[in-house]
C-alpha cells in the first residue's frame, strides 16, 4: 500500500515538473499565453539574444506557443507583367522574411501558410507597380556604368552590337522600391522583410518570337558583312597579284633590253674604234667582211655566173694575169 | 481414442514490483542507447541541451545526456557540395542539387535585351555548422534563390556576345563575388567556392543564325587564304622568272662584249700584217674565202666577158 501511495505521488509529481519545464530550441521562440492571452515577453525573440534552454511556467494554465525564429522565404509565383515601354514579361522574385514579433504575428496570422498568402498579395502587387513604372531594361540591368568588352570582330561588323542600353535606376533599386513599399504593411504582422529580389525575368511567350526574329536578323547581317568582306579582301589580294606580275615582267622587259642596249653600244664602239683607227684598217675592214659575206650568204641554192673578165677567173683565158684596171 | 489432457494453464503472476523493475528496466535500455552518439570523418556535430546549442563535436564517439536533454545534430561539413542550375543530373543524394523547373532557370535576357540560355552550377561547403542549422530555415533553397538571383543579376548586365563566348570566365568570377557577399551579409554558414559556367547558348530559334555567323567568318578566311595562295604561287615564280631574264641579258652583254673585243683583237692582229704587205694579203684572203665558198655553191656559170646573148642558152627555171 506505501509503496502504491509513492508511486502514484511520483506521477503527479511528474506530470505537474513537466507542465512546468519547456525547453526553446535555438530555432524558435515562444510566447506564454493564458487561456489564449499573450502573458509577458516573447522568448527567445531577439536575433541577437539567445534565450534558448529550459525555461519554466505555471502548470495546467499556462500554455507554450512555439514560432519559428529562423529567416524564411517568400518565393511567389511568376506572374506576367508589363512593363512602362509596353513589354509583356514574366517576372519571378523572392524574399527573405522572419518574424520579428511573434504575439502579434500569433493573433493576426495564425499560421505560416496565412502569412506567405498575404506575402504573395503585398509583394505581388508591389512588384507589379513598380515594374509597370520602369522601362524593361531598368530591371534586367544594374550597373550604370558598366562598359561592355565588345568582340572586334563582330562591332567592326555592326556597331550598334555589343551596346549595353543606359539605364537610369537598375535593378537593385527597384528591388529596394519594392521592399520599401511592402516593408510597413507587413510590419503590422509581426514580419519583418528583409529583402526583396528579382529571380527570374523572361518575355513572355508572344513577345519572344520578335525578340528571336530581330536577333536572328542581327546575326544574319554580320554573316552577309563577313562574307563580302571575305570576297572583297580576296579581289584586293588578286588585284594585287596582277599589278605585281605585270610590274615585275615589265620591269624585267626593261632591265633586260638596257642591259643589252648598253652592251651593243659599247661593242659598237669598240668596234668602231678599231675599224675607224686608220684609213687602211677601214679600206681592210671592208675588204675582210665583205669576204666574209661571201662566205656567209652564198649557199648551194645559189647560181653564180662569173665572167672570164673577173678576179678569180682571169688566168681562164691568159696564163699571165692581165693588170688590173 | 481422444486423451484430453488438461494441461495446466500457465498463472500470470505478475507482481506490481516486478512490473516497476521491468519499466525501470526499459527507462535504462533507452537512457543507455540515448546516451552516445558517432559523428563520420566528413562530418561535426551541433550538439544542444534543453534546445540550447553547447558545442562542436568532432569526428569520433561521443557521450551525452539522455532522454532528449541533449541533441546532437550531424551535419556534413567537410563535404562538397553542389548546385545545378538549368540542368539536372538525376539520383543526387541532395535535396537542392537540381531545381523543379530546370528550362526556367535557363532562359535568361541579356543587357542588350537578347535571349540566351545558361546552365550553371555553384559549389559551396557548410562553413559553420550552427549557423547552417540556426540562421536560415531552408538553407539550401536559399542557396538556390540568391544564386540565381545574382547569375540573372549578372548576365543581365551583359551583353549577349559577352555571354555566349567573350566574358564567360568574367561572367562566373563576377557571379562568385556577388554572391560571396550577399552571403556574407546573411550570415548563414554556407561557403561558396565555384561558380562554373557549362553550357551557354543561343535559344534554339536563332541558333542557326549565330552557326552562320561563325559559317561567314570561315569563309571569309577561306576566301582571302584562297586569293593569297594564289598570290605566293604565281608571284615569287614571276620574280624568278624576271631574274632569269635580267641574268640573260647580262649574259649576252658580257658575251657581245667579248665577242666585240675578240673580233677587234683579231681584226688587229690581220691588219697588223696587211699593213706590211696590202696587196699579197687581200689576194691571199680572196683567194682563201673563194676556196671556202665555190664549193658550197650551187650551178655556176663562167662567160667570156666577150660573149653576147648567151641567156637563151640557159636553161632557166
Amino acid at each position: 500500500m506505501k509503496t502504491i501511495i509513492i508511486l502514484f505521488l511520483t506521477a503527479i509529481g511528474i506530470i505537474v515538473v513537466s507542465s512546468m519545464a519547456y525547453t526553446v530550441d535555438q530555432t524558435e521562440q515562444v510566447f506564454i499565453t493564458e487561456f489564449g492571452k499573450p502573458v509577458g515577453k516573447a522568448i527567445n525573440s531577439d536575433p541577437a539574444k539567445n534565450e534558448a534552454g529550459l525555461h519554466w511556467k505555471l502548470p495546467f494554465i499556462q500554455q507554450v506557443n512555439r514560432i519559428e525564429k529562423r529567416i524564411l522565404s517568400w518565393d511567389g509565383p511568376a506572374s506576367e507583367m508589363t512593363t512602362r515601354d509596353k513589354l509583356y514579361v514574366t517576372v519571378d522574385n523572392f524574399a527573405r522574411w522572419r518574424i520579428s514579433d511573434p504575439q502579434v504575428y500569433f493573433t493576426k496570422l495564425r499560421d505560416e501558410r496565412s502569412a506567405l498568402s498575404r506575402l504573395d498579395d503585398i509583394i505581388g502587387s508591389e512588384t507589379l507597380s513598380v515594374i509597370a513604372s520602369h522601362d524593361l531594361i531598368e530591371v534586367i540591368r544594374s550597373d550604370k556604368d558598366r562598359k561592355p568588352a565588345r568582340d572586334e570582330a563582330l562591332t567592326a561588323a555592326n556597331s550598334n552590337l555589343g551596346l549595353l542600353p543606359p539605364i537610369r535606376y537598375g535593378r537593385s533599386v527597384l528591388d529596394q522600391q519594392i521592399l520599401a513599399a511592402a516593408q510597413p504593411i507587413v510590419k503590422a504582422w509581426g514580419i519583418e522583410l528583409l529583402d526583396v529580389r528579382f529571380k527570374r525575368i523572361n518575355y513572355k511567350s508572344g513577345v519572344i518570337d520578335k525578340i528571336y526574329a530581330r536577333m536572328a536578323s542581327e546575326r544574319n547581317q554580320i554573316a552577309d558583312r563577313f562574307r563580302s568582306e571575305g570576297a572583297g579582301e580576296a579581289a584586293k589580294i588578286i588585284g594585287r597579284k596582277e599589278r605585281d606580275l605585270l610590274s615585275i615582267q615589265s620591269e624585267a622587259y626593261r632591265k633586260e633590253q638596257e642591259v643589252k642596249g648598253k652592251a651593243d653600244a659599247e661593242a659598237t664602239g669598240i668596234y668602231a674604234a678599231a675599224y675607224n683607227s686608220s684609213p687602211s684598217a677601214a679600206d681592210f675592214y671592208q675588204f675582210v667582211k665583205t669576204l666574209d659575206t661571201y662566205q656567209k650568204t652564198l649557199g648551194k641554192d645559189t647560181t653564180t655566173i662569173f665572167t672570164s673578165n673577173s678576179d678569180l677567173f682571169r688566168l681562164f683565158k691568159h696564163i699571165e694575169a692581165p693588170k688590173a684596171p | 481414442m481422444n486423451n484430453v489432457v488438461d494441461l495446466p494453464r500457465p498463472v500470470l503472476n505478475v507482481s506490481p514490483k516486478l512490473l516497476l523493475y521491468a519499466g525501470i528496466a526499459v527507462l535504462l535500455l533507452t537512457g543507455v542507447f540515448s546516451s552516445y552518439y558517432t559523428v563520420s570523418s566528413d562530418s561535426e556535430a551541433v550538439v544542444q541541451r534543453f534546445g540550447k546549442f553547447q558545442f562542436l563535436a568532432k569526428p569520433g564517439l561521443h557521450f551525452k545526456l539522455p532522454y532528449g536533454v541533449d541533441t546532437a545534430t550531424i551535419v556534413p561539413v567537410r563535404r562538397q557540395l553542389k548546385l545545378e542550375f538549368g540542368f539536372g543530373t538525376p539520383n543526387s543524394t541532395n535535396r537542392d542539387q537540381s531545381g523543379d523547373e530546370p528550362e526556367l532557370e535557363r532562359d535568361m535576357v541579356t543587357g542588350d535585351l537578347n535571349a540566351a540560355q545558361v546552365e550553371w552550377i555553384v559549389q559551396y561547403s557548410i562553413s559553420s555548422p550552427e549557423k547552417y542549422l540556426f540562421q536560415v530555415r531552408s538553407p539550401g533553397a536559399t542557396l538556390r534563390d540568391l544564386t540565381e538571383s545574382v547569375m540573372c543579376e549578372v548576365i543581365g548586365d551583359r551583353t549577349v556576345d559577352e555571354v555566349l563566348t567573350i566574358g564567360r570566365t568574367e561572367i562566373a568570377q563576377e557571379a562568385l563575388k556577388r554572391l560571396k557577399s550577399v552571403l556574407l551579409g546573411l550570415d548563414m554558414g554556407i561557403t561558396a567556392e565555384q561558380i562554373q559556367l557549362k553550357n551557354v547558348h543561343p535559344p534554339a530559334p536563332v541558333q542557326r543564325s549565330f552557326d552562320e555567323v561563325n559559317r561567314a567568318q570561315q569563309e571569309r578566311e577561306q576566301l582571302i587564304n584562297e586569293a593569297n595562295g594564289d598570290y605566293n604561287r604565281v608571284i615569287p615564280k614571276a620574280r624568278g622568272l624576271a631574274d632569269q631574264r635580267i641574268s640573260g641579258a647580262e649574259g649576252f652583254a658580257v658575251q657581245r662584249i667579248n665577242e666585240a673585243q675578240g673580233d677587234v683583237a683579231r681584226f688587229k692582229e690581220l691588219l697588223l700584217q696587211y699593213d706590211k704587205a696590202p696587196a699579197i694579203t687581200k689576194q691571199r684572203l680572196y683567194l682563201e674565202t673563194m676556196n671556202e665558198v665555190l664549193p658550197k655553191l650551187g650551178p655556176k656559170i663562167v662567160i667570156d666577158e666577150d660573149a653576147k646573148q648567151f641567156l637563151p642558152l640557159l636553161n632557166l627555171k
